[in-house]
């Protein structure tokens, strides 16, 4: 390996290129969030329209990417299924993000025993294998979209309380704290209109990349039988009822793909934001 | 150093029994009931049944004497019986694990293998092809969902092309080894079976592979950051000044440096292949550790649960106790 670093090309194509990825990642995004928003209207039929006479037809005119083993349309139940990954991943995301950060936040500024008793419980649902936990709470619980979201939220929250903690200390020691004290502002006060905003930004940026992490979690417990009640229509258990299906590839193939393509989409909306916020880290 | 082990090992022991005694309180105060889930509807509506079937299990005692049955139990090695399969937790968990240890550990060898060298490659080699394929991969490594590429896989190489075997472990003909360890490849090679070897080998491809996606991107995505900021360092420049060949700066200057938070991430990683293992498992047939978490949590067996919540949370302290502890290899500022 004679390797000779190559001249890197100017920096506006980098960045050209650097931030193209996460407009493309905002396009693609948004296309879905406007497919979730619209799904009853443009399906060419409805999600559950049962079928036996036409099941499992390939890709056609008629149906875009054919139809599964109830003579339902694929493409419609693909639109629909957009509706629920992305609510139950806005959910967990957002409410985890929400007790996460407050933990942390509180964490920070009472120090001592309460600090103490905060982390260690954070890092007690940190050593538990997330799936294991998530998948034990959602049998525990019943199936259900409600219950499995209720499950991945008790699992989610310490990362976010992990970084909150450390942004709010490094803010804690910053001079306009500082100012504030001595100005004999409230401590709630100086904890939710000073601190959190300043911590806003790399949290939101984990929650971004985190959402496709939480769609994929989702989808895997739908996959496993305990995210939604049959016959709702979502992308997990899309691909599940056709896993056997090898020959009707695109009963399971769609839903799977369309998966992939939201993950990437805040993978690359996620990592923008992230080098927009930090120009200096180099991805 | 030794001192801080012991310390690190009675934290860890000491979180595992917490978790244990989470997941226990968690299995007691949920709607779910294991009676239904166990009996079914029928015999569930005969209280005689019912009330039998609950003092077999111990279920009708006082929550902390179970748990108290329970840690007794423990010290003893007693991880108490599966409500399902009405065998020994441990005797259960000791039938399963090699199966899973051995997929995890292929899957894991793969990734590394060809992760770290693909994230080198992709910082050497920054804005060429090799990064645009780097990071393609890793990204659809990471995005991908576990369950689909695994159907995918087996679609194209076992129902199209016909390359690959079909789920399971062996082929359903073919006797499986009895061998001391449990690992097929080990198992299969002692006695000198090659044939069989090539088989289990063959079946451990597509779950691997499987398996190895999610991995294989982060150890890629993370190795090509490092290497790029590494690359940046004083060091390097001083290294190149001096007039290294360009190979030694590389991988003996910078590589070293870049690999602290590899192996952060790897050790992280390796313990997270169990993740991955309940959905992979599941559709490949594996009968592992994931299949039987899976098939415990659906059935409520919680003393199955508590069983490889405990086991699994304590690998996940070991391992991280391992990544701390080999910091000093690869870092001699963490050894004072």
């Amino acid at each position: 390996m004679s390797a000779s670093l190559t001249i890197a090309p100017s920096r506006f194509r980098r960045r050209l290129r650097r931030y193209g990825l996460a407009w493309a990642g905002a396009a693609i995004v948004l296309s879905w969030l406007l497919v979730a928003l619209l799904a009853p209207w443009i399906s060419p039929y409805p999600p559950n329209a049962v079928d036996v006479t036409r099941r499992l037809l390939p890709p056609s005119a008629e149906h875009w990417i054919g139809t599964d083993i109830l003579g339902r349309d694929v493409f419609s139940r693909l639109l629909h299924g957009a509706r629920i990954s992305l609510l139950a991943g806005f959910t967990v995301v957002l409410l985890g993000a929400a007790i996460g950060t407050t933990i942390g936040i509180l964490a920070a500024w009472l120090r001592g025993w309460g600090e103490e008793g905060l982390m260690r419980l954070t890092d007690l649902v940190l050593c538990f294998p997330p799936i294991i936990l998530a998948l034990a709470l959602a049998a525990a619980l019943g199936i259900g979209t409600t219950n499995t979201i209720i499950a991945m939220l008790v699992v989610w929250w310490p990362k976010y309380a992990r970084l909150a903690r450390s942004l709010a200390l490094v803010q804690r020691s910053q001079e306009y704290v500082e100012a504030a004290t001595v100005l004999g502002l409230p401590q709630k006060r100086i904890l939710f209109r000073h601190v959190l905003p300043n911590t806003f930004g790399p949290i939101a940026v984990l929650g971004t990349l985190d959402l496709g992490i939480a769609i994929l979690t989702f989808a895997g417990l739908s996959f496993l039988g305990l995210g939604v009640v049959p016959p709702t229509a979502e992308w997990g258990s899309m691909v599940s009822e056709g896993r056997e299906l090898v020959e009707q590839w695109w009963v399971a193939t769609f839903p799977g793909l369309a998966i992939l393509t939201v993950v990437i989409g805040f993978n690359f909306l996620g990592d923008g934001w992230r080098d927009w916020l930090d120009p200096k880290a180099q991805r | 150093m030794a001192s801080y082990i012991a310390l690190r090992l009675v934290s860890a022991v000491a979180m595992a029994l917490f978790a244990s005694l989470v997941i226990f309180l968690i299995s007691n105060f949920v709607p779910g009931d294991p009676v239904l889930a166990q009996l079914g509807d029928i015999l569930a509506s005969d209280p005689a049944v019912v009330t039998e079937w609950r003092a077999k299990w111990g279920l009708d005692l006082p929550l902390w004497e179970r748990y108290g049955l329970f840690l007794q139990g423990l010290m003893r090695g007693d991880l108490g019986q599966s409500i399902a399969t009405r065998r020994p937790v441990l005797e259960d968990i000791i039938q399963f694990a090699p199966a899973t240890v051995e997929l995890a550990t292929i899957s894991f060898a793969m990734s590394l293998a060809l992760g770290i060298p693909l994230g080198i490659a992709a910082a050497v080699w920054r804005d060429t092809w090799i990064d645009a394929v780097a990071r393609a991969l890793s990204l659809i490594g990471v995005s991908a969902p576990t369950f689909w590429l695994a159907f995918i896989m087996l679609a194209i190489f076992y129902g199209w092309l016909g390359w690959a075997p079909g789920p399971g472990r062996m082929d359903p003909i073919a006797f499986p080894p009895e061998g001391p360890t449990g690992f097929f490849l080990i198992d299969t090679a002692l006695a000198r079976d090659w044939e069989s070897f090539r088989d289990a080998l063959a079946h451990l491809m597509l779950p691997s592979i499987v398996l190895a996606a999610a991995t294989l991107g982060l150890i890629t995505r993370t190795t090509r950051a490092a290497m790029l900021d590494c690359l940046q360092q004083d060091y390097v420049r001083v290294a190149r000044a001096k007039g290294l060949v360009e190979r030694v700066v590389i991988l003996r200057h910078a590589l070293r440096n870049a690999l602290v938070p590899v192996v952060t991430l790897g050790g992280l990683a390796y313990a997270n292949l169990l993740t991955g293992a309940v959905m992979t498992e599941t559709i490949f047939a594996w009968p592992g550790l994931g299949r039987y978490t899976f098939r415990s949590a659906a059935a409520l067996d919680f003393p199955a649960i508590m069983g490889i919540t405990l086991v699994v949370s304590a690998t996940y302290l070991l391992v991280n106790l391992l990544v701390d502890l080999s910091y000093a290899l690869l870092d001699p500022r963490v050894r004072r």
